[in-house]
């Protein structure tokens, strides 16, 4: 028998008892949606925390905080005089420890670090259009990272920490309401930005406009490049406080090709710091944990899929069995016509190949089909203001992988019906009633 | 005939000594208790004797659809015991038609399809299939139902349906197992006619097992089986 009536004939068997195949492809298809759904899900998700990493990483820089205390004696801490200072507010970023002088010094003479900035928290109060009312002033956060990070664009350039001239970077939805006519008409224009200074006074300064972000999972709040912070930091110093910082990044000197920074390098600068008490970690190992989590929930989502599929498996090697049964005699005619027992067994397990494909495509077109539209829909509605993110993303080559695991469980589930109808004897099956 | 047999030319089937014994322990049975037979090229041969001999038993060893527990079967002096799956497979399907006790076709397939299955199986393009199966058919006065699903044809139809298919490959000895057992008198004459006209015609060897004294009595030559032996007729 020729391998492409061997395929064909397959095609049409899976047919002969429409209604039972139906039933199994139907309960194939179930597993396929959601695996489907699950990994688009996955893929979206993953991709979204990807492009936010890349806006919040230099790749060579590590954000360092002290080491989180561990208490080894027991009772009240014994006060050093030129120990950490305590935050007085809980923070995101960094331990409820402040980084002292002291502690920036050690860092800039450890081997591997080329430069330590500290980063600072300065509080601005407005920002308005150059020269516009006070009614027209709104609030302003600002992301303290910023000066670091590079945030994601839709218009102009990120921040020059070289320039004396003080910048901003703007989110996307103050544009209108500073009364520009879109992103790109805001660039290189003049904005007033109003703070409250050490000795409780009002001031303002005014910066140029570098860029507009679309906000951003991690990096919310504007930006401010050095020139525009050291000088709001200035104003803001309480007079006699010691200097205290919640963070600062350290950047990497590279010892791989072209000064680039090694896995390596990054070990070492962490070990060193961890000596001196202190912590380090990348962008990436902070985003890790969030994107451990994220992985974690889509493995369990898929999980339910991949048990959805074991269902269905039986489903094919019952359809397959009662299929081999009802055309036993059928078997034994082409066997003692010749038909040799590979060609039986391929002609079976064909048969559920085709099952599982027709499962398994079906079941993926219509998760692409119905997740874009649940997709577009979520994006205009509940997650708008989480603009980039697809929530489900549908990579070809996640659905084509689907697809072909699909037909491989189709496949092994065929296996034992397969081998039964390839091992008939055509005597006892032309004898069969 | 218009194929005598060439004098010293090997038979095409030679069975020596066959057992064949179902079971073991207490359902322990012998169907055949060493059967040597010849059957030589063009001839026709009937296989009789009363239900439960062993007559089936006996053609399923000749056309190699079974192994016997002990004996040789040869094909044209070739041992077919020594010959590997492959070789035995290729030989049914190139060498023999079937004619089985019942019709045996697939009732939601068309006519053609039932009839073109030996063709299927042999790896012929479809085209040609296509071809020798309509030439089959019209030679049993059916091409007009060659569409028709097989279900839907008379028992005699049917009958002739099956001999079509079992001549579509042109084999060499055609088995055909009570071809008769299933139709009224007139058709299974009719039946008859077409075997033994395609033996005359194509001198396609006929291997015949039967109950019908009647089809017995036109084969050319009758061997009777009782318990698993050989009682009347020469063997060889
Ligand atoms: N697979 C088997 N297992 C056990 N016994 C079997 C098997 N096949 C056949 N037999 C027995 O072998 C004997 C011969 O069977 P066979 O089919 O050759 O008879 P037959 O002469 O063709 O009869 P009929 O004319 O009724 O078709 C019978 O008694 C049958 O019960
Ligand atoms: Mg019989």
């Amino acid at each position: 028998m020729r391998t492409a009536d061997v395929i064909g004939n397959a095609a049409r068997n899976a047919f002969r008892s429409r209604l039972r195949t139906t039933l199994t492809v139907l309960s194939l298809f179930v597993g396929a949606f959601t695996l489907t759904l699950t990994t688009a899900l996955g893929a979206g998700v993953n991709e979204y925390v990807a492009t936010q990493v890349a806006t919040v990483s230099t790749g060579d820089a590590l954000l360092v905080a002290p080491a989180v205390a561990s208490e080894t004696t027991e009772g009240p801490t014994p006060f050093e005089a030129d120990g950490r200072q305590q935050a007085t507010q809980p923070n995101p970023l960094g331990s409820g420890t402040l980084l002292n002088a002291a502690d920036l010094e050690t860092m800039r003479g450890l081997d591997g670090v080329d430069l330590v900035e500290p980063v600072r928290m300065i509080t601005l109060d407005w920002v308005a259009a150059d020269g516009a009312d006070e009614d027209a002033r709104f609030e302003l956060d600002i992301n303290p990272s910023s000066s670091l990070g590079r945030s994601d664009l839709v218009a102009g350039d990120q921040l020059d920490n070289g320039t004396d001239a003080a910048q901003v970077v703007l989110q996307e939805d103050y544009v209108a309401a500073l009364g520009f006519d879109d992103a790109e008409s805001a660039i290189g224009e003049t904005v007033e930005l109003g703070y409250t200074d050490a000795a409780q006074a009002e001031q303002t300064i005014e910066a140029e406009v570098a860029g507009i972000a679309r906000t951003s999972l991690f990096a919310a709040g504007a930006g401010t490049n050095e020139s525009l912070t050291d000088a709001v930091t200035e104003a803001q110093a309480i007079p006699g406080q010691p200097e205290a910082y919640v963070l600062a990044v350290a950047h990497l000197d590279g010892t791989g090709p072209d000064g680039a920074v090694t896995d390596q390098d990054v070990d070492d600068v962490k070990a060193l710091l961890a000596d001196a008490d202190l912590t380090g970690q990348t962008v990436e190992d902070q985003l890790g944990v969030i994107q451990t989590v994220i992985n974690g929930i889509i493995g369990v989502l898929s999980a339910f899929s991949v048990i959805a599929l074991l269902a269905a498996s039986f489903g094919i090697v019952n359809t397959l069995l009662m299929s081999v049964q009802e055309r036993t005699r059928e078997i034994g005619l082409m066997k003692a016509m010749g038909m040799s027992d590979g060609r039986v067994f391929s002609l079976f397990s064909l048969e559920a190949v085709v099952i599982g494909f027709l499962g398994s495509a079906i079941g993926a077109a219509v998760a692409i089909g119905l997740g874009t539209v649940i997709s577009s829909a979520l994006a205009a509605g509940p997650l708008a203001d989480l603009p980039g993110l697809t929530i489900l993303l549908f990579d070809p080559v996640n659905v084509l992988l689907v697809i072909v695991v699909i037909m491989l469980v189709a496949f092994l589930s065929g296996v034992l019906p397969a081998r039964r109808a390839a091992r008939q004897d055509p005597i006892d099956s032309l004898r069969y009633e | 005939m218009t194929s005598a047999p060439a004098p010293g030319a090997p038979p095409v089937l030679s069975a020596q000594a066959l057992t064949k014994t179902y079971g073991t322990g207490q359902s322990r049975f012998d169907a055949l208790k060493g059967v040597s037979i010849d059957v030589h090229r063009g001839e026709s041969l009937a296989i009789v004797g009363k239900s439960g001999s062993g007559k089936s038993t006996l053609m399923h060893l000749l056309a190699l659809l079974d192994r016997p527990t002990t004996g040789a079967v040869e094909i044209d002096g070739e041992d077919a015991a020594s010959a590997p799956a492959k070789r035995i497979n290729h030989l049914r399907n190139d060498r023999f038609g079937f004619v089985f006790q019942q019709f045996f076709l697939t009732a939601q397939q068309s006519v053609l399809e039932n009839v073109t299955l030996p063709l299927l199986v042999a790896g012929v393009p479809p085209r040609e299939r296509a071809r020798r199966g309509m030439a089959a058919l019209d030679s049993l006065g059916l091409a007009d139902k060659a569409r028709n699903r097989a279900n839907d044809l008379s028992g005699g139809q049917k009958q002739r349906v099956v001999i079509a298919r079992a001549l579509v490959n042109e084999p060499d000895v055609i088995f055909a197992d009570e071809p008769t057992g299933n139709l009224d008198t007139a058709t299974g004459t009719q039946v008859e006619d077409i075997l033994f006209g395609l033996q005359r015609e194509r001198g396609i060897t006929l291997v015949v097992v039967t109950h019908d004294e009647d089809l017995a009595e036109r084969c050319d030559r009758r061997v009777t089986i009782a318990d698993g032996l050989i009682t009347d007729g020469a063997g060889r």
